[in-house]
């Protein structure tokens, strides 16, 4: 048998031969799949006899966090460090943002609106919503924003920094059409710029005027795509954010372009570092707070992003995987309190050209669990109630996972947590990182110790 | 006898831009006259307002003056900086002077006249509002504009109308150039009858006839690589 060529291999041959068959290149939803370093290569020192640990379920671990207390009147507090990302009203169905409102209230975290505006499913189900400017400004209105508990400017997005979205029109029903004020059925671009301001001086500008419009009760977050991260953070906090939201390059989207996805921005690992760093060198650091997104998917990824400086985390790929994204199955009531039956849909994967644990189809609207489409039928598919509950469940989980690793480290607070407290597996984790290689006291970069 | 609505005065010089937003956010009377002195270039002058108010500026502002109005009649007696009504819901805000970049952008709904010239991305993003210039307006207006109009009784620089949705845009004098996806097209009556309606409103004696009609040709609402030529 031949030798597969490395650079013209199986998977570069299909995409040349696609790209010459359509003369299109590849939409497509979720994040990053190439393999890019995450917060697995990173570990905690856990206590033994240099540190004291606690109690593991019995000793109090506060996990209570507060964003916004830079200058908004009410800033806003959190019962977790894991809220729940911006995901647009178009790209999700009512009944999603509805079940995500639910579950977010229950575990008392926040959820955040996204490109096409509030919808009142979510705002009634959420208890904290923060109100997302976007570029578009679809469905953007001033009663929205007075109903809001935070505003986010979404300078960029780590599935796309620089780059604008693309809703396909097949997920433009009436309603998400009219929501954004465009005709049904076409492909609706979401701009890369604000139509308003441009630089940071104009955004200082911009903050000024939401703080004006909501009588300064509010936190303003600015939400960047990691690519300079350094330089945006320090930006960011000069126009006046009360938080920086960072997104790293695993973070996800409902469509857009492959070439995007695959290869822009930084991945979220040495995005958290370098934004820690533009706080600390600004002074600001605990002053205005630090959220950050894009692959945490685990209560472990989230003390990570802790301990390397974050304030909390936000998710949107694993809010939806919660909610059943690439799952084989989806449920539907059987009748009794809480009793459920499973619907089989691998043939309706396979139907997209994909299977179950590989679908990245949320662009095609025709999602085979319900959760990603605005299709009538497809949309019944998730049930709030079942949906809530899974969510609930996996927020639950992750915020027990953080306080465990927490507990082990000797803290009482999951806001304790520090870069002392890792070390790396790899050299280029410890580098990005800014951490010492495991059984090292080497920080890659770092002339002495 | 009518009763008459009081006027209450403000000076920017005396009192802060903030408790001025409140004062307009809270304590209106509906048909209250407001009159602001001294704006001195500030930005963010009579935001979000929600009554049916009059107010007048006295002087120049700086950036969003009026953003996200709604209800209230706004005049500024002056020139305006960056995105002024910007995302207007409704009511009228009518600029004495110049605007400067991006002057009612996104507005979903009411009008904005701009009586001297605005600069560049005039409507820009607009989603429903009714714009009308007195004079010139600056190179990529309209862009991407979903619904409303936007009536140029000058010239328009280069890019008008780029990516256009369903906005439509009036130019009496010259267009330096369309942008992606626009194209002229005949005024048909309703055209006209628009025109008549909004350069009345506005204040300007215009014939509508002398109007060039600008909208999208739909080219580009579907994603196809075969526009390659057309996005750049």
């Amino acid at each position: 048998m031949s030798e597969e060529s490395y650079s013209y291999n199986r998977h570069v041959i299909d995409y040349i031969q696609q790209a010459a068959e359509r003369g299109v290149y590849d939409i497509r939803g979720m994040g990053a799949k190439r393999r890019l370093p995450t917060f697995d290569e990173l570990v905690f020192l856990t206590a033994s006899l240099s540190r004291y640990p606690l109690e593991g379920y019995r000793e109090r671990c506060v996990t209570k966090t507060i964003l916004g207390t830079r200058k908004a009147k009410r800033p806003v507090e959190l019962a977790t460090p894991i809220t729940i990302a911006g995901m647009s009203f178009g790209a999700l169905s009512a009944r999603v943002k509805e079940a995500i409102g639910r579950a977010a209230t229950a575990v008392g975290t926040s959820t955040t609106t996204g490109d096409g505006g509030m919808t009142p499913e979510e705002r009634q189900s959420s208890k904290t919503l923060v109100y997302q400017c976007l570029p578009s400004r679809y469905g953007f209105n001033p009663d929205d924003l007075r109903k809001a508990d935070a505003i986010e400017i979404v300078a960029g997005q780590g599935a796309k920094p620089g780059g604008g979205g693309m809703l396909l029109g097949q997920k433009i029903n009436a309603r998400v059409a009219a929501m954004r004020t465009l005709p049904e059925g076409i492909d609706q671009r979401s701009a890369c710029r604000h139509p308003d301001w441009t630089g940071p001086d104009d955004l200082t500008i911009k903050i000024e005027e939401l703080r004006e419009l909501t009588d300064w009760e509010v936190p303003i977050y600015v939400k960047i795509g990691a690519s300079r991260v350094l330089h945006d953070v320090k930006l960011a906090v000069a126009s006046g954010a009360d938080v920086v939201v960072l997104d790293g390059m695993q973070g996800g989207t409902a469509a857009t372009q492959q070439v995007f996805i695959e290869h822009a921005g930084i991945p979220t690992l040495p995005a958290v570092r370098q934004a820690v760093q533009a706080l600390e060198e600004l002074g600001v650091y605990g002053q205005v707070q630090l959220v950050v997104s894009g692959g945490i998917r685990t209560g472990a990824d989230v003390a990570k992003a802790l301990a390397l400086g974050a304030d909390a985390v936000s998710i949107g790929q694993a809010v939806l995987i919660a909610l059943g994204c690439n799952s084989r199955h989806y449920v539907r009531s059987a009748g009794g309190d809480h009793a459920w039956e499973s619907v089989d849909v691998t043939d309706e994967y396979r139907h997209l050209g994909t299977e179950p644990g590989f679908c990245h189809h949320c662009h095609t609207g025709r999602c085979p669990v319900g959760v990603t489409t605005q299709d009538e039928e497809l949309e019944q598919r998730l049930n709030v109630e079942w949906g809530a509950r899974r969510l609930q469940n996996y927020l639950n989980v992750m915020t027990m996972e953080l306080s465990t690793l927490a507990r082990a480290c000797g803290k009482s607070n999951v806001h304790h947590l520090e870069r002392e407290d890792l070390v790396a597996l790899t050299v280029e984790a410890a580098a990005m990182a800014q951490v010492p290689l495991a059984g090292t006291d080497w920080i890659p970069g770092k002339k002495s110790y | 006898m009518a009763s008459v609505a009081p006027t209450v005065e403000f000076d920017l010089d005396q009192i802060s831009l903030r408790e001025l937003n409140q004062f307009l956010h809270h304590d209106l009377g509906s048909g209250d006259h407001v009159e602001i002195t001294h704006p001195n270039g500030r930005h963010s002058i009579a935001v979000g307002i929600d009554a049916d108010v009059d107010v007048q500026i006295r002087g120049h502002a700086g950036y969003y003056v009026a953003a996200m109005n709604k209800r209230a009649h706004v005049t500024v007696h002056g020139n305006v900086g960056w995105g002024v009504a910007e995302n207007i819901m409704s009511g009228v805000v009518r600029v004495k002077g110049n605007a400067s970049a991006s002057a009612a952008s996104s507005g979903r709904g009411g009008l904005v006249i701009i009586e001297g010239d605005a600069a560049s991305r005039c409507g820009i993003s607009m989603k429903g509002c009714d714009i009308v210039v007195g004079g010139n307006v600056g190179h990529v207006s309209g862009f991407m504009g979903q619904l409303g109009r936007l009536v140029v009784c000058g010239d328009a620089g280069a890019g008008l109308g780029d990516s256009l949705y369903e906005a439509v845009i009036y130019v009496r004098g010259q267009i330096a150039s369309l942008g992606a996806d626009a194209r002229e097209e005949p005024l048909s009556k309703s055209d006209i009858s628009a025109l008549v309606e909004l350069l009345d409103q506005a204040g300007f004696a215009h014939e509508p006839s002398e109007f060039k009609r600008i909208a999208s040709s739909r080219t580009l609402y579907h994603w196809n690589a075969a526009h390659l030529g057309s996005y750049g």
